[in-house]
């Protein structure tokens, strides 16, 4: 007569034996952090082989810990999945009951996460793509009509926030800005040199910083730090406010969330940002002008010379348009991931990061769509 | 005699895109009632709140204040029922930029011709209504949680309104703090007459100051019964009502 197939696996005092159609789990002694999910696995593989009921108990059990829960817990499971018969009357009453309460039908959420396939997932990704278009181009519309109020006199902008706005975007941003492009001349004037050496046509940094400056570097390196310090500051600010409830009160109020909140921010960056361009222009050609007469020895006459001779007004108001645009781009995009944020602290952070990159994004598009433009005017 | 039907709630479903939180719901506050809105978590109370001061659209159904359909009427009537309702919110959303006093004066910039000096006594006033004599210049970072939300039910009182909303008014409160918010809106309610409608979950709180209530149901995304509550914990139409309304105490 063919025995029956006995299989023991113990395990840190878990015994599974599966004997013909029924497995039985008996634990004891000290269940001390065992191997929950290596004992699982097995269980769950010796259930494939024609097992109908489960039986589960203690002999002599001490202390355990929620490494043997799991493993209760997920045979449970797993036996409810299968339709298998579950037995767990030889557990201590206090294992039972919290068996039960993990499987009490009143606690399970009544909606939940949805799995989509693939196919589902690009159609969902499709939708949700148009609809944020359709936000922005709804977000730019209310931005239009409240620059239309504002010059019918009926927007609701306080001045006491455009100041407030300003002194944040202007003087607060000196210091940063004065240093970033004072080092951009410093390393544009180091890298021209080493190439212009070769020629013996040294003098020619000063042309290189002026023109590089002026022209487009002194922008971007001020679109770059201001949407990094203040488009994300918009964004975090405003959408702190989301969390607070503060945008629903707002709304509640019937007070337009733009004219409060985005007009004074982009009349701000509008007035800063050709300023602090034009300061990053002067900064940059002094950090060049410093390695030309002091690290390359050129003399200073020739260096201002040359320098004013390669400034030339387009340029400088090329790069002061960049400053303008760049200026409405951060402001916009700031605001805009700040009102679309969700209502936890992690929203804040994801409209934060979102806000910095979609406003560099957007400033190299623009600086491309410029540039085609200047290309074609002959400027 | 019978009160004037201040808020008629018809065939109202609540919900996000395709979830429905809630359908069909039908109910009536009238004039001066204090009216809870109660259910457990997830049961859409505070969405239907969101529906009733205009936050979110409803899947379907309509809103009737004072006869004006706040879903489909004309846009300049429904904002005139707006002016008239206050809000206070779960954290009390006063705007951190701002004073106490500039809190309060904003919708009366907004709403009114009053000059600076009137609008600032009128501020003075509704703090002092609400036991926030003196804190005109406070900023709300200088404050605490309880007189934030009486700060936040100063600024919903602003512009006299016919109608209060409260959303978890209690929530982050300690024990005394929660009775005296209670006493202030029973207060408020008695004095001004004005309607007050209170989304909540806790119990003391419910039956402190409730003349009037729906309980929703998670589960089934009705309202699952309507009425006084004192009255719904005497004769409770069902299990739920009655477990929800005792904290969890069988039949």
């Amino acid at each position: 007569m063919k025995s029956p197939k006995v299989t023991d696996i113990p395990m840190n005092n878990i015994v599974i034996t599966a004997e013909n159609d029924k497995l039985n789990i008996i634990f004891s002694g000290d269940v001390l952090g065992c191997d929950s999910a290596g004992a699982v696995q097995k269980i769950q593989g010796m259930l494939q082989s024609g097992i109908k009921q489960v039986v589960i108990k203690a002999e002599d059990l001490e202390q355990w810990d929620s490494s043997l829960l799991v493993v209760i817990y997920e045979t449970l499971r797993l036996a409810q999945a299968t339709k298998l018969k579950a037995d767990i009357k030889g557990l201590p009453k206090n294992l039972r009951d919290l068996m039960q309460l993990a499987f009490a039908d009143d606690r399970k959420p009544t909606h939940g996460g949805e799995d989509y396939s693939f196919l589902e997932s690009i159609g969902k990704a499709t939708i949700d793509s148009a609809k944020t278009v359709s936000a922005v181009f709804s977000f730019l519309k209310q931005t239009l009509s409240s620059l239309g109020r504002f010059f019918s006199g009926n927007s609701v902008m306080r001045g006491v926030d455009f100041c407030s706005a300003l002194e944040d975007c202007g003087p607060k941003a000196i210091a940063i800005v004065s240093l970033i492009s004072f080092l951009v001349g410093l390393i544009l004037a180091f890298v021209g040199a080493i190439q212009l050496q070769t020629f013996g046509a040294q003098i020619y940094v000063a042309s290189l910083v002026t023109i590089g400056m002026c022209r487009i570097m002194g922008a971007i390196m001020v679109g770059i730090i201001m949407a990094g310090r203040t488009g994300s500051s918009y964004a975090a600010t405003i959408g702190t406010m989301q969390v607070n409830e503060e945008l629903d009160a707002l709304q509640t109020m019937g007070l337009s969330r733009v004219d409060f909140l985005v007009l004074p921010r982009i009349f701000a960056l509008i007035l800063a940002m050709p300023i602090l361009t034009m300061l990053a222009d002067i900064m940059g050609m002094i950090g060049g002008a410093t390695v030309g007469v002091f690290m390359l020895d050129l003399p200073y006459e020739e260096y201002l010379k040359y320098t004013l001779n390669a400034f030339n007004l387009k340029n400088f108001l090329v790069g002061i348009f960049h400053g303008f645009c760049f200026g409405i781009i951060i402001a916009l995009c700031g605001c805009y991931s700040g009102l679309t944020c969700g209502r936890n602290a992690d929203s804040v952070g994801v409209a934060t990061t979102k806000s910095v990159v979609s406003a560099i994004v957007w400033m190299i598009v623009t600086t491309g769509i410029i540039t085609v433009i200047c290309l074609e005017l002959g400027i | 005699m019978k009160k004037a039907v201040k808020i008629d709630v018809k065939d109202l479903t609540v919900g996000y895109g395709d979830y429905v939180l809630l359908h069909d719901a039908n109910y009536q506050v009238n004039q001066g009632d204090i009216f809870i809105i109660m259910g457990g978590s997830g049961c859409g109370k505070s969405s239907m709140l969101r529906v009733l001061t205009g936050l979110i659209p409803p899947l379907k159904g309509d809103v009737v204040i004072d006869g004006i359909n706040m879903v489909s009427g004309a846009a300049d009537k429904v904002q005139k029922i707006r002016e008239k309702s206050g809000i206070l919110y779960q954290s009390g959303a006063l705007f951190s930029s701002m004073t106490l006093s500039e809190n309060i004066m904003l919708p009366l910039q907004q709403y009114t011709d009053y000059s600076p000096a009137t609008m600032r006594e009128l501020a003075s006033l509704k703090l002092a209504l609400v036991g926030l004599t003196g804190f005109d210049d406070f900023y709300p970072s200088e404050i605490s949680g309880g007189m934030k939300k009486r700060a936040g039910l100063a600024r919903a009182l602003a512009l006299d309104p016919d109608i209060v909303y409260f959303d978890e008014p209690s929530a982050g409160l300690d024990p005394i703090s929660s009775r005296n918010l209670d006493d202030l809106i029973l207060e408020i309610n008695q004095s001004l007459g004005t309607t007050i409608v209170v989304v909540t979950h806790e119990l003391a709180s419910i039956f402190a100051i409730g003349n009037n209530s729906i309980f929703l149901d998670a589960e089934t995304k009705t309202i699952l019964a309507r009425g006084d509550p004192h009255e719904l914990l005497k004769n409770p139409p069902n299990e739920a009502v009655y477990k929800f309304l005792t904290r969890g105490e069988k039949k």
